[in-house]
C-alpha cells in the first residue's frame, strides 16, 4: 500500500503552522507514489485541535485526531508508541514528520520502533523506481546528500520552511479517536514560554539578523521594530558574536553552532558575513545585506545589498514596510 | 568574530608529529583563539599585560611544560614545548614572553641549578601560576655582554647581600620571585657569577615598569633595583657556576623563541591570505595581482623552511644532542624571517594594516624586540661565525 | 555514577568540503578530524557528574575507523577513565545501524547515564541517541541545555520553538546534549600525557547494511550573483521596489 502518514504538531490545542508543510510534503510523496495513494494526517492531543479543518486544503485526505490525557503535553514515549502502532496497522509506505524540535525528537524513536532508517531534516522528496529518495544537507550545508530509503515505511522529517504549503481546493475527512496510552517515564512538566507570539527563527518566513554592527544590545530594538513592521511573519536572529557577547539568546543564533534557517527573506544587518554565519542562512530564498562596509563578505552571498548606516536605513525600511501593509 | 586558526602546513609537517604533540598544539591553539585573540588588540593598545589569562594558562599546564611531572609540570618533550610557544606567539609575542620567562628562565634554572628543596618549594607553585618569576641578567650597561655585569653578591653572616640594577626584565613588576645573577667575586670575574632566588618583597628590592614602549606593549618590562638586599644562604642556586649557567637558560628560552617566531609568522601569513582573497580593488581580489602573489609565495616558503628547522631542532634536543649554536641558527633565522613576513603582511593590508584590529603591525612591532632580545640577531651571527671558523669576532 | 558517553570523529566544519571521486562521499585529503563539538558538552557533563558524585567512571565509546582512537584519546585527555572503539571501516549512513552497534555494547554496562551530543556536525542526522534509547528501552530526553540530577531522577530543560520545555525523568536514562549545557574544558597538557596510559579497547564490529543508500553527494546550488542596490537611506525605496517586483516577497 502506498499511503502516506503525515504526523502533525499541536501545542495547547492549536495546530502548529509547520503541520501545513508536513502535509504538503506528504502530499508530494503520495502524488509521486501515484495511483490511489492517500495522505492521512494524524495529530496527538488531549482534545479537539483548532486548525485541522484547513488541512484538506493542503492535501490531506483524512485528518485523525488521537486523543488521550497523556497528550496534554509532549509525551515522547506515548507519542512514539502511538505513531508506530498507527504506521504498522495502517500499513503506510511512508511516515512524514516536521524536523522541528519535537519532530527531530520523535521521528528517531518511531523509526527505531519500526526497525527502519530515518532521513532527518530533508529539503527535497521524490520517488524513484518506487523508492523514496530525499535530499539532506550535510557539512553545514556545504554539500547535499541524495539518499534512497530502502525500508518500509520510509520515515522522513522535513526541514521547516522549505516545503512551501500549496493550497488546493479540496476538503478532507476528519475523525477523532480516543487512544489508550500508558504513562511514560519522561514527563514534560511545563513549557516556559519565551515571549507570547515570538516566532522562532527556524520557522519564520522572514528573518532579520543582527551582528556586531548594532554596537550595543539595546540597539536590537531597531530590528525588532522592523520585524514588527512585517506583521508577525518575521523573527529577529543573531550572529554568533552577539550571542557569545550575551546580547541575544542562543535560541536566536543563526549559523553553524546555532540554527540553520531557510526563510523566504533573510535580512542581515550589521553582520560581516563570516563563513560560519553563511552556513546557517545560505539556503534562504532571498538574502538582503545592510552594512556600512561595502567590502564585507556578506555582500558576496546577498542577492541585494545596501551600503550605508544601518541606524538610518533600518528605521526607514521599517517605515516603508509599515506603509506597504497599510 | 575571528574564525578558528587553521595553521599553516604546506609540507604536511603534521605527519611528522606524534599524536600527543598534535593534541598539545591543538589545545593551545584553541585556547589562544578563545581567550587571547579576543582581548589582545585592546590590551596591546592600552599597554596592559592581560594578567587575567595566567590562571587559564596554568590550568592547561603551559608553564615549564617540558619539566618533569614530579614537580607538578606536564612532562612534555621539547617538540611539544616548542609547539606551545608557537601557538602562544601566534597570539602575541608578549604572551609567549611571559611563558618563556616563567618556564625557561625561572623554572628551568631552579630545576637545573637548584637544590631539591628549592625545586620542591618553587616549581609546583610556578607551574600552577601561583608564583610568578622573572629573570634578572641584563643590566642597563650590559646587554650583549652579560659577563660584564656589575651586580654583586657579597657573602654576609647569615646569607648574601645583593647590590645592583637590572633592566628589560619581563614580568619584573608582577613577579613574586626574581632569579638574579650576580658576581660573588671580583668585578671582572665572570666565573664568579651565581644565581640567587630573591623574593621581590625583600627589603631593598624594587621593580618599576619601563614606560614608553612601542613594542611588546602587552607585556610587563621592568627595571629592577637591588639596594643592600639581604637573602638567606639558601637563596643561592647551589649548582649555578659562572656565566655559562645563565647562558644555558638563554639557550633554553631561545629554543622556544625559534618556534614562537614561526607562530607569529603564521598568524601574519594567515591574515595576509585571508585579506588578499577578500579585499577587492579594480574589480578583483588583490590576491589576483602578481606583486601580492609574490609576497605570499615568499612568506609561505620562509614559514615552511622555518617549521622544518624547528622540528629537527626539537628532535635533536629530545635526543640530548642540540647544541647552543644550532639553537642560535634557528632563533636568528626564524625571528628574522618573521619580522619580514610581518612587515610584508602589513604592506599587503594597505591602510587597514596600520589598525590594531589587524594583527600584522602588532606582530611587526613585537618582533623587533624578539629580534633584539635573547641574543640579538647580530650576536647570533657571531656565534655562528665563531662556530664555523673557530675565530671569535666578538670584540 | 557510571556514565557512558558516545562520541564521534567528524571532519572539522572549517574544512573546505570537496566531494570524493566516487561522487558520494567527502574527499578526506587534507581534512582535519576532531571530536564532534556537541559531544564535548556530553563529555564535560559526564566528567562533572562523576566528580560531583566523587566516585564512578566515565567510559567513552566511539563507532568508527581505527583513527577514531585519537578522538577517544581527546576525551580521555579531558578526563574520561577509559575508552572503547567499535572499529568499523565506515560509520554506517543508516543511523539505526550505528545505534544497534552502540546499543549492543552499552546494554550490559550498568550505566546510570548514557550521553550523546545532540547531532554530528558532519551528517546533521540528529538521531542516534534517541534510537539507542529506544533499543535499550531507556527513557530519553534530547537537546538538553540544562540538567539537574537528584535522588535517581533528573530534570532537563530543552529549547523548543518559542520556549523551553522542562522535562522530568528517572535514571538510568539517555540524554543528548546541546550547546549551553556547560563549558567544555580543554584537554590539559598533563591530561594529554595521561590519556596514553588509560585503557582503550578496540573491538571490531560489522554494522548491518542498513536501509539507506547514498545515491550522490553534490555541492549546493550556486547562488545567483547579487548586487548592491544602492547606498544610504535614499536606496531604501529601490530595495523595496526590487523586493516587490523582482523577488516578489513583499
Amino acid at each position: 500500500m502506498s499511503d502516506v502518514l503525515a504526523v502533525l504538531e499541536q501545542r495547547d490545542g492549536v495546530l502548529r503552522k509547520v503541520s501545513h508543510e508536513v502535509v504538503t510534503g506528504a502530499r508530494r510523496l503520495a502524488d509521486a507514489l501515484g495511483g490511489t495513494a492517500t495522505v492521512d494526517a494524524v495529530v496527538l492531543a488531549a482534545g479537539a485541535v483548532q486548525g485541522t479543518d484547513a488541512l484538506g486544503g493542503f492535501g490531506a485526505d483524512k485528518v485523525i485526531t488521537l486523543t488521550s490525557g497523556a497528550f496534554g503535553a509532549y509525551a515522547p514515549e506515548g507519542c512514539a508508541m502511538t505513531i508506530a502502532a498507527r504506521a504498522t496497522t495502517g500499513g503506510y509506505s511512508s511516515v512524514v514528520f516536521a524536523a522541528s524540535a519535537t519532530g527531530k525528537d520523535l521521528a528517531p524513536r518511531v523509526a527505531a520502533k519500526l526497525g527502519v532508517a530515518l532521513a532527518q531534516d530533508v529539503t527535497d522528496l521524490a520517488v524513484v523506481g518506487g523508492a523514496v529518495t530525499v535530499v539532506h544537507p550535510v557539512y553545514a550545508g556545504k554539500a547535499l546528500l541524495k539518499l534512497k530509503l530502502t525500508g518500509t515505511p520510509a520515515v522522513v522529517s522535513l526541514r521547516p520552511n522549505v516545503f512551501t504549503p500549496v493550497q488546493r481546493p479540496k476538503a478532507g475527512a476528519a475523525e477523532t479517536v480516543a487512544v489508550e496510552v500508558p504513562a511514560g517515564r519522561v514527563l514534560v512538566k511545563q513549557v516556559k514560554a519565551v515571549e507570547a507570539g515570538v516566532l522562532d527563527v527556524a520557522e519564520a518566513s522572514i528573518v532579520i539578523s543582527g551582528g556586531r554592527g548594532l554596537k550595543e544590545p539595546a540597539n536590537f530594538k531597531v530590528l525588532e521594530e522592523l520585524a514588527a513592521a512585517f506583521g508577525g511573519r518575521a523573527a529577529v536572529g543573531a550572529s554568533r558574536a552577539v550571542v557569545d557577547a550575551g546580547w541575544r539568546p542562543h535560541a536566536d543564533q543563526v549559523g553553524q553552532t546555532g540554527k540553520t534557517v531557510s526563510p523566504t527573506l533573510y535580512i542581515a544587518v550589521g553582520i560581516s558575513g563570516a563563513i560560519q554565519h553563511q552556513a546557517g542562512m545560505r539556503t534562504s530564498k532571498f538574502i538582503v545585506a545592510i552594512n556600512k562596509d561595502k567590502d564585507a563578505p556578506i555582500f558576496k552571498v546577498a542577492d541585494y545589498g545596501l551600503v550605508g548606516d544601518l541606524f538610518e536605513i533600518v528605521p526607514k525600511l521599517a517605515e516603508e514596510i509599515r506603509k506597504l501593509h497599510g | 568574530m575571528a574564525p578558528k586558526f587553521q595553521g599553516v602546513d604546506f609540507y604536511d609537517t603534521d605527519s611528522l608529529l606524534s599524536e600527543e604533540e598534535r593534541a598539545v598544539r591543538d589545545t593551545v591553539r584553541a585556547w589562544v583563539d578563545d581567550h587571547l585573540i579576543p582581548v589582545i588588540g585592546e590590551a596591546y593598545v592600552a599597554g596592559h599585560f592581560p594578567k587575567q589569562l595566567v590562571p587559564g594558562m596554568a590550568d592547561l599546564g603551559l608553564f615549564g611544560a617540558n619539566l618533569p611531572e614530579e614537580y607538578g609540570c606536564a612532562g612534555l618533550n621539547n617538540v611539544a614545548y616548542g609547539l606551545i610557544m608557537q601557538e602562544l606567539e601566534r597570539g602575541d609575542s608578549g604572551l609567549r614572553s611571559f611563558a618563556s620567562v616563567q618556564g625557561a628562565l625561572v623554572m628551568y634554572p631552579i630545576y637545573s641549578f637548584g637544590s631539591e628543596e628549592q625545586k620542591k618549594k618553587w616549581l609546583p607553585q610556578m607551574a600552577s601560576g601561583t608564583v610568578i618569576g622573572c629573570f634578572g641578567l641584563t643590566e642597563p650597561d650590559f646587554g650583549s655582554n652579560p659577563g660584564g655585569m656589575i651586580t654583586v653578591a657579597k657573602e654576609a653572616k647569615d646569607g648574601w647581600v645583593l647590590n645592583g640594577a637590572k633592566m628589560w626584565i619581563t614580568n619584573g613588576s608582577t613577579a613574586h620571585v626574581a632569579v638574579v645573577w650576580a658576581k660573588t667575586g671580583a668585578i671582572d670575574d665572570a666565573e664568579s657569577i651565581r644565581g640567587f632566588l630573591v623574593p621581590t618583597e625583600a627589603r631593598g628590592f624594587s621593580a618599576k615598569d619601563q614606560k614608553g614602549k612601542l613594542s611588546l606593549r602587552a607585556s610587563d618590562t621592568s627595571e629592577l633595583v637591588l639596594q643592600d638586599v639581604h637573602v638567606p644562604k639558601d637563596a643561592l642556586l647551589p649548582k649555578s657556576a659562572g656565566l655559562k649557567s645563565p647562558l644555558m637558560c638563554l639557550t633554553a628560552a631561545r629554543y622556544g623563541i625559534a618556534w614562537g617566531a614561526v607562530g607569529a609568522a603564521m598568524a601574519c601569513y594567515d591574515e595576509a591570505v585571508s585579506y588578499a582573497k577578500t579585499r577587492l580593488m579594480f574589480g578583483k581580489p588583490i590576491g589576483g595581482f602578481q606583486l601580492q602573489q609574490a609576497r605570499l609565495a615568499d612568506m609561505l616558503t620562509e614559514i615552511t623552511k622555518a617549521q622544518l628547522l624547528c622540528l629537527q631542532l626539537g628532535r635533536l634536543k629530545d635526543q640530548g644532542k642540540a647544541t647552543p649554536q644550532q639553537v642560535s641558527l634557528a632563533k636568528r633565522n626564524n625571528v628574522n624571517m618573521a619580522t619580514e613576513v610581518a612587515r610584508e603582511t602589513r604592506r599587503l593590508l594597505g591602510a587597514n594594516g596600520i589598525l590594531a584590529e589587524y594583527q600584522a603591525m602588532r606582530h611587526l612591532a613585537n618582533l623587533e624586540s624578539v629580534y633584539t632580545y635573547e641574543g640579538t640577531h647580530d650576536i647570533h651571527t657571531l656565534i655562528l661565525g665563531q662556530e664555523i671558523t673557530g675565530i671569535s669576532a666578538f670584540a | 555514577m557510571k556514565i557512558a558517553v558516545c562520541i564521534k570523529r567528524v571532519a572539522d566544519s572549517e574544512t573546505r568540503v570537496r566531494i570524493g571521486a566516487d561522487g558520494k562521499s567527502l574527499d578526506e585529503a587534507g581534512v582535519k578530524f576532531i571530536l564532534n563539538p556537541y559531544d564535548e558538552f556530553a563529555v564535560e557533563e559526564a566528567l562533572q557528574r562523576r566528580d560531583a558524585a566523587a566516585s564512578g567512571e566515565v567510559v567513552v565509546l566511539a563507532l568508527g575507523p581505527a583513527q577514531a582512537q585519537e578522538t577517544i584519546r581527546t576525551a580521555l585527555a579531558m578526563g574520561a577513565d577509559r575508552g572503547v572503539l567499535l572499529q568499523a571501516d565506515r560509520v554506517p549512513v543508516d543511523g539505526l545501524e550505528a545505534a544497534r552497534a552502540l546499543a549492543a555494547e552499552l546494554k550490559d554496562g550498568g550505566y546510570d547515564l548514557i550521553l550523546f551530543g545532540k547531532m554530528a556536525i558532519d551528517d546533521y542526522n540528529h538521531q542516534v541517541g534517541p534510537m539507542v534509547a529506544e533499543l535499550l528501552g531507556l527513557p530519553c530526553v534530547t537537546t538538553v541545555a540544562h540538567l539537574e540530577l537528584a535522588g535517581g531522577r533528573g530534570t532537563a530543560e530543552r529549547e523548543i520553538e518559542g520556549g523551553v520545555e522542562v522535562v522530568e525523568f528517572p535514571l538510568p536514562a539517555v540524554l543528548t546534549t546541546d550547546k549551553g549545557l556547560n563549558e567544555p574544558r580543554y584537554p590539559a597538557l598533563k591530561g594529554i600525557m595521561a590519556a596514553k596510559k588509560k585503557p582503550l579497547d578496540v573491538k571490531p564490529v560489522t554494522p548491518g547494511a542498513g536501509g539507506v543508500v547514498v545515491l550522490a553527494m553534490t555541492p549546493p546550488p550556486e547562488r545567483k550573483e547579487g548586487r548592491i542596490v544602492g547606498e544610504g537611506v535614499v536606496a531604501v525605496a529601490e530595495l523595496i521596489r526590487v523586493l516587490r517586483e523582482e523577488a516578489k516577497v513583499l
